[in-house]
């Protein structure tokens, strides 16, 4: 017990921090393949209320949807968190992004058909410390705390602090989309911005909340017998409600822009609008989730399967090469005399210590068509100097140079099993009348298979994850997944795909990993020595 | 556990020995600034870091080569709320991007920005350039093509039109071109007979993205796609390639500088910028220091003395005129440029709002297609 | 290869050596003759010069072979000088070569040196085979770095092989990619910060992983296939995620460290992307390591015990010397993990923490210049001394576990 307790000791610090400093911070990369918290987090109200939406009927949401999507835009805006979502959703829906961006630009714009009525109808209106008297009370902690959390989640700030403004509890029932609009602007005002509330002019949001609460009978009546403060202004604003736009925030948005009015792109907002997605697992199968179901993508956007196919087939060809080039080198080495080995293993080392780029770098010089091996057979006139072979710029590129510098995880491996092979069970075979070539499939390669079977899975993992020698070689049907999965983080910024490109990839190697360890035991891994 | 705690001791002693002799390196004015490496980065060192670091000697520059990663990087430090990065050199269609999703500060260019020594205010002299409300521009440059002279086959006239890269079998040879949608769509349509002012208009439609890929595979064979700046200019000094397309600095420097027997094609070149932004919610004592560097190397001279040193068109109007001649060679910058009129003849804008639409889309059938 | 046997017999002139020698000729002779245009004039007339040669060699016994040889090389030189100039001379140079070795190595019969007499012709011819298959596939292994030294002295700032080059002209070659490399800030502080890095890091990986592999190498170690799995892990997953999801957990760790223990931001910036390395080293060490202690005779801790030395004594006094050559190994594969890293120090890292792969990466992206060639082929030099120097080593440490080197 005692043994296994110092033995664990012994083990726990490396193993803490590789969890620590690895497996958690992966593990939360690939968490990215589901998450989608962005769409729950950036337009909350909309997405509650478009849940009772029917998108089968083709015809655009209610009202209300459009009251919330301006609500809840409006805060998405100043955060700039709008063009955020639209670049996610336009992952789903190409348009959507120049949707939210020339949207997020008039926002203001569709708030100033409220304003600019309201305060011809009372200039009350326009002072911050009017509205600020006006929206304030007690009673409204808990929604205030409702909307701060609404917006840190939005915002992804830290939004605790002192607001110096709590809603008033009649106000907020009787003005409910106006205290939603106010205490968000309050909230931004006092913590994002650090300023006073009382001394700041409300957006242009709030103006347009108002004229969303005066539509309703019921509020109306409520403000003629209201009598807090602003009083006056309120009943003077519920008096002249001709005055106001006659049309909703529907029309509004979609004179801005009529695909606001689209059933498409609402169906597309409500399918993301879960906190998880299998959207990204899907479109890394070539497939999409669409209203209609999970659907095929068309064909001239297939890409994932084939390069999926692609990796696993040529890390299989590598893999295979290597076992080719390794075995017999790696024989000889485990069968030389000790000094010349040495010196022979030198030779394995020198190219595995050479950069990755700069080999990679060597294989273009060689390889391409004025490269070397070229020159070398157009001056020999064994290759005519018009047809030129292309060895690079396409698999067979990724191929050559790939096997190159992935040869020494093969024979290194393959080495040290065939080093503890004694050669007397290959002379006993012999001396008992088998071939040579009995004596080696039947008495030595079997012995040899660990030490295979070490460097395959080595070279075939390495192989499966490379990006930067099929870029550099690769040309078009010679890269792999990985180079689409560094495009996906560097270039198009969709890292949800990409980790669950990723996920993918490493479920692979991890079954691979556990056959391996199943058929040959991980202990068998040996590099060198 | 002796042998844990001696271990643990001796690294722990020596990363903090280690950590001490760094610890005076880091002063407190020290800048990091984000641009692409090369020639380019070089010819910003000359015209503006080294200057300012001789008119503030306190003041030490750091120079990161990210650019290509900006949006990456500067995104994913946002979001970990760690911003390394003080100014940052990007194309317009990413200081859009990183001010659209609010991680670039937005300015106001009379009031950050020198005015014009004239007078001119800055908004001004920088025009019709400001295309974000974050984007502090530097120079014009453009996408266009090079070709190797002695490839041209004998009797056959150069090439002077952009259909020469569609046209294998007058011009024979690879050519090079960027493995990426943008430009390479836009070209193939207006070699496939589409009107200038017609080609965004027809790539939005599904047939149109499909009428330029297909154009594209007429030539999909004899095409070496390249993602990394210096691959063109490489490519066509190893004679590997006919024709490509790179950034037109890239050609000066292996035209002029290295002595290549490369020529321009400017037919249908496409503008572009290139400039800073401030990366937003610097703390106020950086954000000072910056803007104060900012406001210097953006002012007139500094940006006409940039094209000393690479043939990228300044881009403020005030500084056109006082383009002098190459630091080194001594030769007239000014034929050089992608603004000259005499290589401006047939010039194509970039669709900035389109391709933020669109590159997802046609970036995925554009891949798929290249897969096949 | 203990049945080595030293005697030799000399086969026969007529019917071995001189068509086997015929045979290389034409060969030769048919490459040559097809550089001319007329392959089969140049196959027969190789065959004839192969014969004539292997006949000369048998008939002049007075001259080393090395002699013969180098007069071979020197005659066929100066016939492919005549013929086509100073390639000529060196493609000359290298057939004389071949070929003088070839006609001394049949005509002598020192091509059966390496195995038993007994063996049929067949297997001598197998076992010939076998070592050329293996010659290729070290010329494989090491043949692209050539070019990588020769350009690194190309005068121009291309990865071309100038016609200066390759007529040898001085011109064509220059020093400057060393100055480049040697004497600026942009490539030596890469330099520096990478010889930083890559000794902790490995420092680290080494220390943290030779402890847990003696505690894995214990037996009955609960959970252990788990434990081996997670510390593998950092070699299976691929290096684009590991660098993503590091860049996520280093970030708000850097914040931290400057923010609430006050450290410098630069001291921070390397810890980060030590750390990240060290881990990325961790599954080499723990691999050679526990390779080496499957080996390890238990008795001898024991006895050590016995006579009274605590564990502390035990392990630096008995266990280490004995498993030090699996560590080294293991130190040097994670020290080249780190020295040649690019993805996760690209994402990690931040200018100042700037290594050599990381330039080269971005020295191939944005101006392809024979710099990094120069770079390379300093690394290659530095590397041979360092595998000479291991070699050594091991020597030493075998003569110190009381084994015979072969």
């Amino acid at each position: 017990m005692r043994q296994k307790m110092r033995a664990l000791m012994l083990v726990a610090p490396l193993l803490i921090f590789v969890v620590v400093t690895f497996i958690v911070p992966i593990l939360s990369m690939l968490f990215r393949s589901v998450e989608n918290e962005i769409v729950p987090n950036t337009i909350p109200g909309t997405v509650v209320a478009l849940s009772e939406w029917d998108g089968s009927t083709g015809q655009p949401p209610h009202e209300d949807v459009y009251r919330n999507l301006y609500i809840d835009l409006f805060k998405a805006e100043e955060a700039k968190q709008h063009t955020r979502l639209g670049t996610r959703l336009n992952y789903e829906q190409t348009g959507v992004s120049s949707l939210f961006r020339t949207t997020g630009r008039s926002l203001d714009d569709i708030g100033e058909l409220w304003q600019d009525p309201l305060e011809a109808i009372d200039p009350n209106f326009e002072e911050g410390s009017f509205w600020f008297e006006m929206m304030s009370g007690t009673g409204g902690e808990g929604f205030l705390e409702q909307r701060r959390e609404l917006m840190a989640a939005m915002s992804d700030e830290n939004m605790s602090g002192d607001v110096g403004f709590v809603p008033s509890a009649e106000i907020i029932e009787m003005l409910p989309w106006t205290a939603r609009a106010y205490t968000d602007f309050a909230l931004w005002a006092a913590i994002r911005d650090g300023d006073t509330v009382a001394e700041e002019d409300p957006w242009e949001s709030v103006y347009g909340a108002l004229g969303m609460d005066l539509t309703n009978p019921d509020t109306v009546s409520a403000i003629n017998s209201y009598n807090g403060a602003g009083a006056s202004a309120l009943q003077a604003a519920a008096a002249n409600i001709d005055q106001l736009p006659d049309f909703g925030f529907r029309e509004a948005f979609t004179q801005e822009d009529e695909d606001w009015g689209n059933a498409e792109v609402w169906a597309t907002i409500k399918l993301y609008s879960p906190s998880m997605t299998p959207g990204y697992f899907l479109n890394s199968v070539d497939m999409s989730l669409t209203p209609d179901g999970v659907k095929m993508k068309p064909d001239n956007q297939q890409i994932y399967t084939t390069l999926f196919t692609r990796t696993l087939v040529m890390a299989l060809i590598i893999t295979g090469s290597c076992i080719l080039l390794g075995y017999p080198v790696a024989w000889l080495l485990a069968n030389l005399p000790m000094r010349t080995a040495s010196i022979l293993m030198i030779l394995v080392l020198l190219p595995f210590w050479t950069s990755l780029l700069v080999r990679t770098s060597a294989w273009k010089v060689l390889l391409q068509q004025q490269g070397v091996i070229n020159e070398i057979l157009v001056w020999l006139g064994f290759v005519d100097d018009a047809d030129r072979l292309i060895l690079m710029n396409n698999a067979t590129g990724t191929v050559i140079a790939m096997t190159h510098i992935l040869l020494p995880f093969m024979i290194l491996p393959l080495y040290s099993v065939m080093k503890t092979i004694p050669p007397s069970y290959q002379r006993a075979a012999k001396s008992l009348g088998a071939t040579n070539w009995t004596a080696f499939w039947r008495v030595y390669f079997p012995q040899s298979v660990p030490g295979i079977g070490a460097g395959s899975i080595l070279v075939f993992i390495l192989a499966i994850g490379y990006y930067i020698t099929p870029e550099i070689v690769g040309g078009t049907d010679g890269v792999f997944i990985s180079n689409r999965i560094a495009y996906h983080i560097s270039s198009s910024l969709n890292w949800g795909l990409a980790a669950a490109l990723g996920s993918i990839l490493l479920v692979v190697v991890l079954g691979l990993y556990w056959c391996y360890d199943k058929i040959v035991g991980i202990d068998n891994v040996k590099l060198g020595g | 556990m002796q042998l844990i705690k001696t271990l643990t001791a001796s690294t722990a002693m020596l990363v903090v020995a280690t950590g001490a002799a760094y610890a005076d390196d880091h002063m407190a004015s020290d800048m990091t600034l984000v641009s692409w490496g090369g020639a380019y980065q070089n010819s910003q060192i000359k015209a503006y870091a080294e200057p300012y670091m001789e008119m503030n000697p306190g003041v030490s520059i750091t120079w990161d080569e990210s650019s290509n990663e900006a949006v990456a990087k500067l995104r994913a430090m946002n979001e970990a709320n760690n911003v390394t990065w003080d100014l940052v050199d990007v194309v317009a269609a990413d200081a859009m991007r990183l001010c659209d999703e609010g991680l670039a500060m937005e300015i106001d260019p009379d009031e950050v920005l020198a005015d014009a020594p004239d007078g001119t205010s800055a908004e001004d002299d920088f025009g019709d350039l400001l295309v974000s409300d974050c984007f502090i521009p530097q120079i014009v440059y453009s996408t266009t093509f090079g070709y190797r002279e002695d490839m041209v086959p004998a009797g056959t006239p150069a090439p002077t039109d952009i259909c020469a890269l569609f046209d294998t079998e007058t011009y024979p040879g690879m050519r090079s071109l960027e493995k990426r949608p943008i430009n390479n769509m836009e070209w193939a349509l207006l070699c496939d007979g589409v009107a200038k002012d017609e080609v965004y208009s027809v790539l939005e439609t599904e047939e149109g993205q499909q009428r330029a890929l297909d154009k594209l595979a007429t030539i999909k064979d004899s095409v070496i796609w390249w993602s990394a700046g210096a691959d063109t200019p490489q490519l066509l000094a190893d004679g590997e390639v006919f024709m490509g397309s790179t950034y037109n600095g890239r050609l000066f420097s292996a035209i002029v500088e290295q002595d290549q027997p490369i020529a321009m094609l400017w037919d249908a070149q496409v503008f572009d910028l290139d400039g800073w932004i401030i990366p937003a919610g610097l703390p106020e004592d950086r954000l000072n220091r910056v803007l104060d560097f900012v406001k210097f190397a953006t002012d007139t001279q500094r940006l006409a003395d940039q094209a000393k040193y690479i043939s990228y068109g300044p881009a403020r109007f005030s500084s056109a005129p006082l383009v002098g001649k190459h630091a080194e060679l001594g030769i007239d910058m000014a034929p050089h440029m992608p603004t000259d009129p005499e290589n401006a003849k047939n010039t194509f804008l970039y669709n900035y709002e389109f391709w933020a639409d669109y590159r997802d889309d046609i970036d995925a059938k554009f891949q798929a297609w290249l897969a096949q | 290869m203990n049945e080595v046997i030293s005697y030799v017999r000399r086969p026969e002139l007529m019917t071995f050596t001189m068509p086997l020698v015929a045979l290389l000729g034409a060969m030769f002779g048919f490459i040559t003759g097809n550089i001319f245009g007329s392959p089969w004039i140049g196959f027969v007339l190789g065959a004839a010069v192969g014969a004539a040669l292997a006949f000369v060699f048998s008939k002049i016994v007075k001259m080393k072979s090395k002699q013969k040889t180098l007069a071979t090389a020197v005659v066929f030189g100066v016939v492919g000088l005549v013929f086509g100039g100073l390639g000529g001379l060196f493609g000359g140079f290298l057939v004389g070569i071949s070929m003088g070795w070839f006609a001394n190595w049949v005509g002598s019969g020192r091509y059966r040196a390496g195995v038993p007499i007994y063996y049929t012709p067949g297997q001598v011819l197998w076992h010939n085979a076998f070592l050329f298959i293996c010659a290729f596939v070290f010329f494989f292994l090491i043949a692209p770095l050539l070019p990588v030294v020769w350009l690194s002295f190309n005068a121009e700032n291309f990865f071309t092989f100038t016609p200066e080059m390759l007529s040898f002209k001085a011109e064509g070659y220059s020093l400057k990619h060393y100055r480049d490399f040697l004497g600026t800030d942009e490539w030596m502080v890469p330099l520096k910060n990478s010889l930083i890095i890559a000794p902790i890091a490995t420092l680290i990986s080494v220390s943290l992983g030779t402890l847990a592999a003696i505690g894995l190498s214990q037996s009955h170690v609960p959970g252990r296939q788990a434990m081996m799995a997670v510390l593998i892990s950092p070699m299976i997953v691929p290096l684009i995620i590991s660098a993503t999801g590091m860049f996520f957990f280093y970030a708000p760790l850097g914040n931290w460290l400057e923010l609430q223990l006050g450290l410098n931001q630069a001291f921070v910036g390397y810890v980060k992307v030590i750390l990240a390395h060290a881990v990325l080293g961790i599954p080499f060490v723990i691999i050679t390591v526990t390779a080496t202690l499957v080996g390890f005779d238990k008795s001898l801790t024991r006895a050590a015990a016995n006579m009274g030395a605590n564990p502390v004594t035990t392990f630096f006094k008995v266990q280490m010397p004995l498993i030090l050559p699996g560590v080294i190994s293991g130190g040097l594969f994670a020290f080249i993990t780190s020295f040649d890293e690019v993805v996760v120090v690209l994402f990690v890292g931040s200018a100042r923490q700037q290594t050599l792969p990381w330039q080269m990466y971005t020295g191939l992206r944005e101006q392809i210049s024979p710099t990094i060639l120069a770079a390379a082929t300093i690394l290659v030099s530095v590397s041979i001394l360092l595998l000479l120097t291991v070699e050594l080593l091991r020597r030493r440490s075998e003569r110190l576990r009381g084994m015979s080197p072969g």
